[in-house]
């Protein structure tokens, strides 16, 4: 697989250290089980709403996220991510267990019980939480770079999308403001085939994403998005471009959504073969195989990563799932800065209207 | 052509759920009208989000079973150039918490087409609304009074499979655009199910139902609160207090003479509404009682609805959020002691 990625560290970015290579199978790792754990919660019945799966795309989310500066102290670079890429979550600093209480709508969590899934932002950490309605999210991140942009700082932004979301107004209006702003912005498009149902070849008549970026008069690059290393060498020269002040970039990575648009989903619509030939192209299975056969890696120090990233989903899990539901009224406050949230008068409060 | 089994079920004198009811309106008004057709999101190959549209593209084709790309605006706005052209477009919103997204081309538009004499907009927009599902705050919104606001609107909210499928003809049919609600919660509860009238039949725009007769209390209602409203009643009965329901199946036009009609009988006015407080259609109704009928009120107009807030995502954040039923109690025991 990486004979072109190492030949593309040589020119641009200089190979990986070992460190990094371990790192990069750690966060694969700890995806997938997260993932796995969550599946685990949702056919018990404890994740309170849908469940949307990132397998067999893990590597866009970490390939990417591993381009940037990740820091805790609100100094780092800044990402939102889409749906699926609670890999990239993870890596800026969200907690499994934080995670595992959002899906299962618990009140300790980020939200505490208000909002679903990844839907939840740290400034600190650098991830700005998405909401569901597609496509607002390029604008608003195309604010974070402008703010970079207008202190001076040599921070970068980079959004998500999926293929579907790539069709929203708010996706061309907010990379082509970027665009003419030449904003440090990476924009991301995780082509999966599919936006629900929707073959790509719905959403857009491109032969490929990257055919848009000449539209937009900025940097395209596309690559196979199941290749981590790949992935990871091409954003940061996504990256490096929008902190150098080259512009926004959209990268383009091709990969494949294995399982349904959410949990409920049993794909009817896929044609028969599809997904078992993209099971072979994993991206977690390939960089191990890549990491024994040419990284240099033993397969005892992959299986400690594993057995780590096991503990630590395991304790993750048993903490979210001793964690408490919301109390009823706490949900009523935090609409405004100042005011308190009403409550009717029907809920035992004042007996007379007039005065409620 | 021979119907499939799934929208055979009137045909065959079988009970359908609202879900079912919906489609078999959409189905029929397909064959009624070659100009009918669907454009949304997987409604096509997926047969929709909810499966309202399962199997019409096998049966009507890819040229009337529009499958759309993730864009609200834009095909509401061919939704707009096919009325133009004499078209009937059926357009479903995803989610109705979308419809946001479309709501430059619906207001400014397709709302004002017809007095700019730039034609009508015989266009329907139609797809899942309300809260109760854990969906969180974008997938359980009620967005009407959005475009209550907005002259040129039309807005249709039903509470049963009978009246899904006799208003969404109706819609269908009328000249002017048609937004349509449809609360998810409903669509496939056992308790709605069942046996439509036979045949063609349409439920015309802007007519209340009175859903139950009584004498102490007006509760003025749309949507998944007729249920919850109706099981209060039927426990206020066992305390004395008699309680009549008006359904307004239409928000706009509103019924107005059939709720100043009631509030004359009772006297007394509650208006319930899944819908958060402010700037809900309580207000409306309220301004309009007391303008006409004024006179006839025995006690303050009030109103149970949802929190001024965001729909919240967790059971027991949701619950508190949400008009229960404990709130149309207390609200009528207050009235009928007032
Ligand atoms: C404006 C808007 N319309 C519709 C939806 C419903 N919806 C949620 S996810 C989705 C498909 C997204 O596909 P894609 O962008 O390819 O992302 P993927 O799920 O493949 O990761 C749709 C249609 C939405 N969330 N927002
Ligand atoms: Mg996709």
């Amino acid at each position: 697989m990486a004979d072109q990625s190492e030949s593309e560290w040589a020119r641009e970015v200089g190979p990986p250290a070992p460190d990094s290579l371990l790192d990069l199978y750690y966060w694969l790792q700890l995806t997938r089980e997260v993932e796995r754990v969550l599946a685990n919660l949702y056919r018990q019945n404890k994740v309170i709403g849908g469940l949307y799966r990132s397998l067999g795309q893990e590597a866009g989310a970490v390939g990417t996220a591993y381009a940037l500066r990740r820091r805790a102290d609100g100094t780092g670079d800044v990402l939102s991510p889409a749906i699926r890429d609670l890999g990239a979550m993870l890596m800026m600093g969200a907690a499994p267990a934080d995670i595992m209480k959002q899906y299962m709508a618990r009140g300790d969590g980020p939200t505490g019980g208000r909002e679903t899934n990844v839907h939840f932002s740290d400034y600190g950490k650098g991830y700005v939480g998405l909401i569901s309605h597609l496509g607002v999210m390029v604008g608003v991140m195309a604010g974070v770079a402008l703010s970079f942009k207008v202190r001076g700082e040599d921070r970068v932004a980079l959004v998500y999308s999926g293929d579907g979301m790539t069709s929203t107004g708010g996706f061309h209006e907010g990379l082509n403001l970027a665009a003419v702003q030449r904003l440090p912005l990476v924009v991301v498009v995780e082509n999966n085939g599919y936006a629900y149902s929707t073959p790509t070849s719905k959403q857009t008549a491109a032969a490929a994403f990257t055919d848009k970026a000449d539209g937009y008069g900025i940097r395209g690059e596309r690559v196979d998005g199941n290749d981590v290393l790949e992935v990871w060498a091409a954003s940061r020269r996504a990256v490096e471009h929008a902190r150098a002040g080259g512009g926004p970039t959209l990268l383009e990575l091709v990969t494949y959504r294995r399982l349904g648009h959410a949990e409920h989903d049993s794909q009817p619509y896929v044609p028969a073969g599809e997904v078992s030939e993209w099971e072979a192209r994993d991206p977690v299975d390939r960089y191990e195989r890549w990491l024994l056969e040419t990284g240099g890696m033993e397969a005892g120090e992959l299986e400690r990563v594993r057995e780590r990233v096991r503990e630590e989903v395991a304790e993750a899990r048993s903490v979210a799932e001793s964690s408490p539901m919301p109390e009823p009224r706490s949900g009523v406050d935090g609409v405004y800065a100042h005011e308190r949230g009403w409550i009717p008068w029907t809920r035992g409060g004042l007996e007379d209207p007039d005065e409620a | 052509m021979e119907r499939p089994d799934h929208v055979r079920q009137t045909e065959l004198g079988q009970p359908v759920t609202m879900l079912e009811a919906i489609r078999e309106a959409l189905w029929e008004e397909m064959e009624r009208d070659a100009g009918v057709f669907l454009m949304g999101e997987d409604i096509g190959a997926y047969g929709g989000a909810f499966k309202v549209t399962d199997g019409f593209l096998q049966r009507f084709g890819e040229m009337r079973v529009v499958d759309m790309p993730i864009s609200e605006a834009g095909f509401t706005g061919a939704a707009a150039g096919a009325a133009h052209m004499g078209l009937r477009p059926v357009v479903e919103m995803q989610f109705m918490d979308f419809v946001s997204c479309a709501y430059e081309p619906l207001t400014n538009y397709i709302a004002t087409s017809r007095w700019r004499n730039a034609g009508p907009q015989p266009l329907v927009i139609r797809g899942p609304v309300g809260g109760g599902v854990r969906g969180g705050p974008f997938h359980s919104q009620n967005p009407e009074m959005a475009f209550f606001h907005t002259p040129g609107l039309k807005i249709v909210y039903p509470s049963t499979a009978q009246d899904a499928k006799g208003l969404l003809k109706a819609a269908i049919r009328d000249d002017d655009p048609v937004l349509f609600f449809e609360h998810k919660k409903l669509y496939r509860a056992p308790f709605l199910r069942e046996v439509l009238p036979p045949g063609d039949y349409t439920v015309p725009l802007g007519q209340a139902r009175l859903v139950r007769e009584g004498v102490d209390v007006s509760i003025v209602t749309y949507g998944n609160m007729v249920h919850e409203s109706t099981r209060a009643a039927e426990q206020l009965a066992e305390e004395d207090v008699s309680v009549e329901i008006l359904d307004l199946r239409s928000l706009m036009p509103l019924d107005e003479e059939a709720i100043l009609n009631s509030v004359r009988k009772t006297n007394r006015l509650l208006v319930v509404h899944e819908d958060t407080r402010t700037g809900g259609i309580a207000g409306e109704i309220a301004m309009r009682v007391s303008e006409k009928a004024f006179e006839w009120l025995d006690a303050p107009m009030l109103r149970v609805t949802a929190l001024d807030t965001p729909v919240p995502y967790s059971p027991p954040l949701e619950d508190f959020f949400l008009p229960q039923v404990e709130d149309i109690l207390t609200a009528c025991r207050y009235l009928k002691a007032y």
